[in-house]
């Protein structure tokens, strides 16, 4: 019985920690529903396939955004990326119905697609964004 | 082990329910102000004189609509402005010839045959969903059951048992065995002292072993005895190859390290339990309901660009949403939002700082569902798989089946990816976030190149599909408000509240964000608080 006994323990403790954590998570309802927990954070590690992974979706593969009931800017020829902290606080936090992205990428992903997005689309800033940089905006907030 | 994924609330939920029952978790979600019922106490009375008030209603979705329903019936002069040329919002079921164009400009024409569709939105009711289930009633809206859980459809992870799924039934029957078992034998041996009575734990005993299937030593092993949960190698059969052979468990360690108990409490939550219901013939079923009534009160194509209010009314300008002509003007006494509040925050508005504080503090979901129609209902003949969800790691994360038209020789209609992420919330985020950046073709092939991994007669029975991703949708930017603690503690009674002559309604000014029945309390409770104080002034 000794490996029972081992589970037992391990799985009590386990389910208690779960019950504390719940107390602690956001609130949320919707028809969505349970699922498989596939992969949770990105694989992506380069500026230019995170832009096609995350980004592209709304603001467009060329980054000109869209016009519907509402907008999604124009990443491209973006004066407000001018200071670095904006785009890194934009993806940490989201902004208005952009949903916050700071569970799902590393400082170092957030770092390279805001490089990425500063670089490209007719944007040429020549500072660049470090992993710390995001770090320290993320322990910020 | 295989790393899973940072756990999140859903699986949460899944692995307390899995573990603990159904009670336990329902203790705490309730206890999260998440399972609470809707609270809905029969149709609205709006008594008193309306004295002749107007209200200009924006949206013609479900929460608009039953505004517009309501108000009309109640005495009051009403007008309804509407981003699409159709009535329903994200009630809404695409069918063969229908037209879609997204945002960035890709069109999709549905090639389904007749009477097969996809609910792009919503496409279940609970049971204690008691506002919309009114409403289907009195709209005269055919409902049947949807089917949840079938012990049938798969469970499948990419990384294991060599990517082969395994049925639900066996998954939920091995992991209720094996904790079953591990309890009883903490039971036995006295282990339990402390939390159960010595008379208890005799009843304990006897409950763990009806409840795990487990034979008379408390062990949960292959016999017949558990293949009568999980199922046979060969099940009985007449005459004289009718002797069952029983199937072998998955290990306890397999199924905590392949994570395929996540999904085992998804028809246990309050929200999915039997009884569910879908319309028969597509959710916007619905949508065609509200129209019949309200629908020669609508304005389509009508693009919001500024809400304005004085001390006398509101003001509403518009333009034609496929022209973008002169801008148009309504003026009413009072106005009733039901805009999704991604399309809202952009749009002029003469509200105070709370309001509009309120409207910018929610960020919006990403979800992704892809609809494909195969030659044949290969999951009935094939695999006996009537309606329900199949779950997978894979990018697609659901399978659904059809709940309708069982036996049905001819084309069937699969939901083949349903996706859904935002912040600290959602499974597979990565899924719903790519699938959303691809054009509409790609998320359509995607969809079939992993399904054919779980289902392979994907790959000879495909004829079309369409794909809808919510982030792209014209008329919303994104598929529902997901309201953090901290922001519906500090925003969502300013968002809620009468601003001069404007209030908002939608399932974003509710507890049941994503669902419609959120949108319809929030409506009724809305218009009560409008006539309340119209007929007091």
């Amino acid at each position: 019985m000794k490996t029972n006994e081992a589970i037992t323990g391990r799985f009590g403790l386990a389910l208690l920690g779960m019950l504390l954590a719940i107390g602690l998570a956001p609130v949320l309802a919707s028809d969505v529903g349970a699922s498989m927990n596939g992969p949770s954070t990105f694989p992506q590690q380069d500026g230019a396939a995170l832009f096609q992974a995350i980004c592209q979706g709304c603001h467009q593969a060329n980054a000109q955004g869209a016009v519907g009931a509402a907008a999604y800017p124009a990443l491209a020829r973006n004066i407000k990326l001018a200071s670095a902290a904006y785009p890194v606080y934009t993806v940490l936090q989201g902004r208005k119905g952009m949903p916050p992205l700071a569970s799902y990428l590393s400082d170092a992903q957030i770092a390279a697609v805001v490089n990425y997005v500063r670089t490209h689309f007719g944007n040429e800033y020549a500072d660049t964004v470090s992993p710390e940089m995001v770090k320290t905006a993320r322990e910020s907030h | 082990m295989e790393k899973m994924g940072s756990m999140n609330r859903r699986n949460l939920f899944a692995m307390i329910g899995a573990a603990a029952g159904a009670s336990v978790m329902y203790d705490a979600m309730t206890s999260m102000g998440f399972a609470a019922e809707s609270k809905y106490a029969g149709p609205v009375k709006l008594q008193g004189d309306p004295k002749g008030a107007s209200v200009l209603i924006l949206g013609a979705g479900v929460a608009g609509m039953t505004a517009a329903l309501e108000l009309r019936n109640a005495g009051y002069k009403v007008q309804i402005l509407e981003y699409n040329d159709r009535a329903g919002g994200r009630t809404w079921s695409l069918r063969g010839g229908d037209r879609y164009t997204e945002l960035g400009g890709a069109a999709q024409t549905c090639e389904f045959d007749k009477d097969l569709y996809l609910n792009a939105g919503p496409w279940r009711i609970p049971y204690h969903h008691r506002a919309l289930l009114d409403y289907c009633r009195r709209l005269g809206v055919v409902l049947e059951p949807f089917i949840q859980v079938n012990y049938n459809a798969y469970i499948h992870s990419s990384q294991h048992f060599g990517g082969k799924p395994k049925r639900f039934r066996e998954v939920q029957a091995d992991f209720h065995g094996h904790i079953a078992e591990l309890l009883a034998k903490t039971t036995a041996q006295g282990r339990l002292e402390q939390a159960v009575s010595k008379e208890d734990t005799e009843i304990l005993l006897t409950a763990l072993k009806q409840w795990g299937a487990l034979d008379n030593s408390y062990s949960y092993k292959e016999s017949i005895g558990s293949s009568a949960r999980r199922g046979y190698d060969k099940p009985p059969g007449g005459g004289l190859s009718s002797t069952p052979i029983p199937s072998k468990p998955i290990a306890l360690g397999d199924l905590l390290q392949t994570g395929l108990w996540q999904t085992l409490s998804s028809g246990q939550e309050f929200d999915w339990q039997s009884s569910i219901f879908q319309p028969v013939g597509g959710m916007d079923m619905i949508a065609k309901g509200f129209e019949k009534h309200v629908g020669h009160l609508i304005r389509y194509n009508a693009k919001v660009t500024a809400i304005g209010q004085d001390s006398h009314g509101v003001t509403v300008n518009y333009v034609d949403a496929r022209k973008g002509a002169a801008p148009e003007q309504v003026r009413a006494d009072w106005c009733l939002c039901t805009i999704p509040l991604s399309v809202l925050n952009q749009i002029e508005m003469t509200v105070g700082t709370p309001m509009a504080n309120a409207i910018s503090a929610v960020p919006y979901a990403s979800a992704v569902k892809t609809g494909l129609q195969f030659k044949r209902r290969f999951w009935e003949q094939d695999e006996a798989i009537y309606g329900g969800i199949t779950f997978t790691d894979l990018p697609i994360c659901q399978i659904s089946y059809p709940s309708t038209s069982y036996g049905s020789s001819g084309k069937g209609v699969l939901l083949g990816s349903f996706t859904a992420a935002a912040g600290n919330f959602g499974f597979n985020a990565t899924g719903a976030y790519e699938f959303t950046g691809m054009p509409p073709a790609e998320r359509v092939k995607k969809a079939v190149e992993y399904g054919a991994l779980i289902h392979p007669q994907y790959r000879e029975e495909f004829e079309n599909g369409i794909s809808v991703a919510w982030h792209r949708v014209r008329s919303n930017l994104g598929c529902f408000g997901v309201w953090s603690d901290t922001a519906r503690a500090e925003h969502y009674k300013n968002l809620c509240a009468i601003d001069g002559r404007i209030l908002l309604a939608g399932e974003h000014a509710s507890e049941l964000p994503g669902w419609q029945e959120g949108g319809i309390l929030s409506a009724l409770d809305a218009i009560t608080r409008l006539h309340q104080r119209i007929v007091a002034a």
